[in-house]
C-alpha cells in the first residue's frame, strides 16, 4: 500500500516505513541511541529528499526517546541531574556547532568534514568499545566472582563537585558538561542525536553504572532532537508529519520491545552488539568514500 | 481609386486569414485537474484531439504532431564526486537556473523529421533545450556533462521522457498520446503543448493547462507547514510526545 508524503512529495510503501521505524526504535530502546545515524541514510535511500529525511528523522527520534525514557524511568534508570547537565552542555554545543557548520559551508568543505568525521568517530568508538567489551568478557569468564572496581581518573577530580545520586557518582560538573557540549557540536554538524557517542562516553569517561546510562542518554536526546525538529520546522519547513507519524508508529513499538530486550541482555553482550553496529556503519561509510560510486552525479533542489 | 484599393486589400486579407489557419488543432484532456491525496500513486493523462480543416487537406508531406507536457520549473544543483587523493567527494557543482520538474515529449515520428534544429531551440521542445542555461563556474570545463547527468537522473526517476512515435495519428485527422505521471510530482500548473507540423513548418499549436494540487489532509499539512511553521513544529513535537507516552503506557498495561 502506497502513501503520499505531502512535504517530501514522494509516494512510498507504508509497510516499508513502519518497518524502518520499528528497526530504529528497537535500537533506540536497546542501546539508548537515537538512531538518527541510521534513519536519515535509510530514508534517503528510499527517495526522501535529504533535508526532509534529517528533519523528520529527528521528529521520530523524539517519539522513540520519550517512549524509551518512560520505560527506563519505571526501572529507575534515568539520572535526571546528570541528564540536565548533559543537556545544558548539549544546547550550548549545538549553538556552537551551527556556527561551525556555517563557517565550513562558506569554505565549501562541509561534505568532506561531515563524512570524514563520521568515519573517524564511528571507527574509533567502535574499535574501543569492541576491545573493551571483549576484554571484559574474557575477565568475567576467567574469574566470574571478581567485580571490577570503578577507577578514579582525572575525570573525577576537578572543581565544582556535584553528587549524582542515581549514578552513585560524586564528580566535578565539568566533564559531563564537556561531554554534552561535544555531542551538541556533533549533532548540529552531522545531524544526529549523538547517542552512539554519548553512551560510550558516559560509560568510559564518566564511569556511570550501566543501568542508568541508556535512560539518561535518551533523556538528553529527547530534548536535543525536539529542539532540532522545531528549528527545522520553522526555518526549512522540512518536517513531514505524515512520514513522521508512520515512522513513529513503528518506532514506539520497536522502542518498547528494544528496552525489554536490552534489560534481558548482559551489559557486555550489549556493548559488543552496539560496537558491531557502529563498526558496520563505519565500514559502510568508508567504502562509500573510497570505492568509485556507480553514479558520480547527484541532484539537489535549489541553490544551497 | 484609393478606396477600391483599400477594399481589395481588406478582402484579400480576409481571404488570407482562413488560409493561414487552414488546419487547426482541437484538443482535449482526459482530466485537467490532478488531486494529490494520501493514496496518490501517479496518474495517467490522455491527450487527444482532432485537426479541423476548412479546406481539403493540402498535399505534400503528411501531418506530424508533437505533444509536450511540462511541470513547473525550479532551480537545481548538480554535483559531481571527484577522486581526491583516494576519497570520492562532491567537489564540482553546477547550478542550473531552471529545469522542469517534469517534462515529457511525445511525437508522431522521429523528432529530426518533424522540426529543424532552430525550431527546437526556439520552442524548447527536446529535453536538453527545455533546461534553462547552465551557468557553469570557471573551474568546470565540461558543463554539458552536468546537464547530461541531470537528464539521465530525472529520466531514471520517470520525470523526463522522450517518446518518439508515441503520438498515434488516425487518417491524418485524429490523434492521441498517453502520458504517465509518476508519484513524485511537484504541485503546480502543468503546461500541455500540441504542435502541428507539416514539412518542418509549424501549422498550428495549442496550449492547455493541467492543475496538479494537493487536497484534503495533504493540502492542510503542506499549507500549515509553510504558513504557520511554529504551530506546525509544535504540533509535530506534540504528536511525537503523545505517541511515545501512549506506547509506553500501552506496553505497561499489556505486561501487567
Amino acid at each position: 500500500m502506497q502513501i503520499y508524503l505531502p512535504i517530501a512529495e514522494v509516494s512510498v510503501n507504508i509497510f516499508l516505513l513502519v518497518g524502518l521505524g520499528g528497526i530504529v526504535g528497537l535500537l533506540s530502546g536497546m542501546f539508548g541511541v537515537g538512531g538518527g545515524f541510521l534513519i536519515t541514510p535509510l530514508l534517503m535511500l528510499i527517495g526522501v529528499p535529504p533535508g526532509v529525511a534529517v528533519a523528520t528523522g529527528a521528529n521520530q527520534v523524539v517519539a522513540s526517546s520519550v517512549s524509551g525514557v518512560l520505560a527506563h524511568m519505571r526501572r529507575k534508570g534515568v539520572d535526571f541531574r546528570m541528564g540536565t547537565v548533559l543537556l545544558v552542555g548539549g544546547l550550548v554545543g549545538s549553538a556552537g556547532g551551527i556556527w561551525l557548520f556555517n563557517l565550513l559551508t562558506r569554505l565549501g568543505q562541509i561534505d568532506l568534514v561531515i563524512q570524514l568525521s563520521y568515519v573517524a568517530m564511528l571507527g574509533s568508538i567502535g574499535i574501543l568499545m569492541m576491545q573493551e567489551s571483549l576484554r571484559a568478557m574474557r575477565r568475567v569468564r576467567s574469574n566470574p566472582t571478581k567485580v571490577q572496581r570503578r577507577q578514579h581518573s582525572w575525570v573525577h577530580g576537578g572543581p565544582m563537585k556535584i553528587k549524582f545520586r542515581a549514578s552513585g557518582l560524586y564528580i566535578s560538573i565539568i566533564p559531563p558538561l564537556l561531554v554534552g557540549f561535544g555531542v551538541g557540536v556533533m549533532s548540529a554538524i552531522m545531524g544526529v542525536g549523538g547517542g552512539f557517542v554519548m553512551v560510550p562516553a558516559m560509560i568510559y569517561l564518566l564511569g556511570m553504572p550501566g543501568k542508568v546510562v541508556i535512560g539518561t542518554s535518551l533523556f538528553q536526546i529527547c530534548f536535543v532532537s525536539a529542539f532540532t525538529t522545531y528549528m527545522h520546522a520553522v526555518t526549512n519547513q522540512s518536517v513531514d508529519m505524515v512520514l513522521a507519524v508512520v515512522l513513529i508508529l513503528g518506532g514506539v513499538i520497536g522502542a518498547q520491545i528494544g528496552s525489554r530486550l536490552g534489560a534481558k541482555l548482559k551489559a557486555e553482550q550489549m556493548r559488543i552488539l552496539l560496537a558491531s553496529l557502529v563498526l558496520i556503519v563505519a565500514v559502510k561509510l568508508t567504502l562509500d568514500l573510497v570505492l568509485q560510486p556507480s553514479e558520480l552525479y547527484s541532484l539537489s533542489w535549489g541553490r544551497s | 481609386m484609393n478606396k477600391v484599393a483599400a477594399l481589395l486589400a481588406v478582402i484579400m486579407a480576409l481571404c488570407a486569414l482562413p488560409l493561414q489557419a487552414a488546419e487547426e488543432v482541437v484538443a482535449g484532456l482526459s482530466q485537467n485537474r490532478i488531486s494529490i491525496t494520501a493514496q496518490f500513486n501517479g496518474s495517467q493523462i490522455l491527450i487527444y484531439g482532432a485537426v479541423k480543416r476548412n479546406a481539403p487537406e493540402p498535399g505534400g508531406a503528411p501531418l506530424k504532431i508533437i505533444v509536450t507536457l511540462e511541470g513547473p520549473s525550479l532551480p537545481v544543483t548538480v554535483r559531481r564526486k571527484v577522486d581526491t587523493s583516494g576519497i570520492w567527494i562532491n567537489r564540482d557543482r553546477v547550478d542550473v537556473d531552471s529545469a522542469p520538474t517534469y517534462y515529457a515529449v511525445a511525437t508522431s515520428a522521429p523528432i529530426g523529421t518533424i522540426i529543424t534544429h532552430t525550431e527546437d531551440l526556439r520552442r524548447r521542445i527536446t529535453i536538453p533545450n527545455a533546461i534553462r542555461s547552465v551557468g557553469a563556474p570557471s573551474n568546470v570545463l565540461d558543463s554539458s556533462a552536468f546537464s547530461d547527468a541531470l537528464i539521465r537522473l530525472r529520466t531514471h526517476e520517470g520525470l523526463y521522457r522522450m517518446s518518439e512515435g508515441a503520438v498515434d495519428i488516425v487518417e491524418d485527422t485524429l490523434f492521441r498520446a498517453n502520458f504517465e505521471l509518476p508519484a513524485n510530482l511537484v504541485e503546480g500548473n502543468y503546461r500541455v503543448r500540441i504542435l502541428l507540423y507539416r514539412d518542418k513548418a509549424l501549422v498550428d499549436d495549442e496550449v492547455e493547462t493541467i492543475f496538479v494540487r494537493r487536497v484534503g489532509l495533504e493540502r492542510w499539512l503542506a499549507n500549515t507547514a509553510e504558513q504557520q511553521s511554529e504551530f506546525y513544529g509544535i504540533l509535530s513535537l506534540l504528536i511525537a510526545g503523545v505517541a511515545g507516552w501512549a506506547a509506553a503506557a500501552i506496553f505497561r498495561f499489556i505486561r501487567t
